[in-house]
């Protein structure tokens, strides 16, 4: 018998804290395959959160930090100019990345630094109970959202990598999902390319990826991942939106 | 023979979805209950799984702990 596939080493044996069925799990293991893969575990610092994955050092193996809500590329610049040799990520959620901390993001991403984001967008705020958030769809319940979110009260979603990828400064954006094996094996290949754009040191890299929270979907995890095909990917199309040359 | 896919019994959280991506229909949540008080996955019929590593590339929980091949010798 031939192993085809094994948890990646760089998963630690700490059991994860997220609700049975949330595909945080799924793009931990892909991210932990590729720092094995590419062997950069122990040169690699990963800023963390707030929201769900606030303790994501438990459960990928690597040096580590949480920056205050929001401030994930801010602390991550600091950290890649203080150690260029470091592979620097950060790991945030729709509403730490776009929402309150969407200046340290575009700011980041205009600076080209040499940093790479991997953004989880369940479309709420999951640890504090499914507030809306700027990747809600319209017409979405949730908790601050009651009667489903309205353009005219709430507002449009934000299309992140669409938005970055109109700039100068990332050298690889793309978006990718977690609902399927087929999806799962083409959001691995996008966050390896974001991994080779900052070892080549091209510019800022960030993946996004469509995720799902059952909990505050109020679903179970197979409803869940149906909803995405069925109302989140119609909106939020996946693909690469900008690679410069030297990203493959 | 040796077992296709072995779980992670202790990890799993009983949430469904390698069963739902299963294209073979060889998983299902059994009735043993683990220290989190979760019913883990089995595999129950190994014959019928084709390796193809579906289950593994789906959990959330890594409980799905590796997908082995047979290896056919000529
Ligand atoms: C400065 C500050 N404001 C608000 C909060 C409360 N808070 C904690 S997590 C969170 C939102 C997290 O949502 P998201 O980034 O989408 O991650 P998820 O939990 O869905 O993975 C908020 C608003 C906080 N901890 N700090
Ligand atoms: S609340 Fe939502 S995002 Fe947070 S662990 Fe549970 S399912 Fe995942
Ligand atoms: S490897 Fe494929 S066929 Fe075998 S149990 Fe997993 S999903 Fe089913
Ligand atoms: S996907 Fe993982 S956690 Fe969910 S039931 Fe299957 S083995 Fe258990």
């Amino acid at each position: 018998m031939k192993t085809i596939y094994k948890v990646p080493s760089a998963i630690t044996s700490r059991d994860t804290t997220y609700c049975p069925g949330c595909t945080h799990g799924v793009a931990h293991r892909i991210v932990a395959e590729l720092l094995d893969e590419t062997g950069l575990t122990k040169k690699t610092v990963i800023v963390w959160p707030v929201g769900c994955s606030v303790f994501g050092y438990y459960f990928i193996g690597t040096d580590a930090l949480i920056a205050a809500h929001g401030r994930a590329c801010a602390m991550a610049t600091g950290i890649k100019r203080v150690h260029p040799e470091s592979f620097v990520m950060t790991y945030q959620g729709d509403g730490d990345l776009a929402s309150i901390g969407i200046a340290e993001t575009v700011h980041a991403a205009a600076r080209g630094e040499n940093i790479t984001t991997v953004f989880i967008n369940n479309g709420n705020y999951g640890m504090t109970g499914g507030q809306m958030s700027p990747t809600t769809l319209i017409g979405q319940v949730t908790t601050t959202s009651p009667y489903g979110r309205k353009p005219e009260l709430n507002g449009f979603p934000l299309h992140v990598p669409e938005m970055l990828a109109t700039m100068d400064g990332p050298a690889y954006i793309a978006r990718g999902a977690l609902d399927n094996p087929q999806h799962i094996n083409q959001a691995k290949k996008f966050i390896q390319k974001a991994f080779t754009a900052q070892q080549k040191r091209l510019g800022y890299s960030l993946v996004e990826l469509v995720s799902t929270c059952p909990t505050n979907w109020k679903m179970t995890p197979v409803e869940s991942i149906e909803r995405v095909k069925r109302e989140v990917l119609p909106i939020f199309p996946l693909g690469e939106f900008r690679a410069v040359k030297g990203v493959e | 023979m040796d077992l296709k896919v072995i779980v992670n019994e202790e990890r799993c959280k009983s949430c469904g979805l390698c069963v739902n991506i299963c294209p073979k229909h060889v998983l299902r949540i059994s009735d043993k209950i683990n220290s989190k008080g979760y019913y883990p996955v089995e595999l129950f019929d190994n014959e019928n799984c084709i390796s193809c590593g579906f289950c593994y590339l789906v959990c959330p929980d890594m409980a799905i702990a590796e997908v082995k091949k047979p290896e056919f010798v000529k």
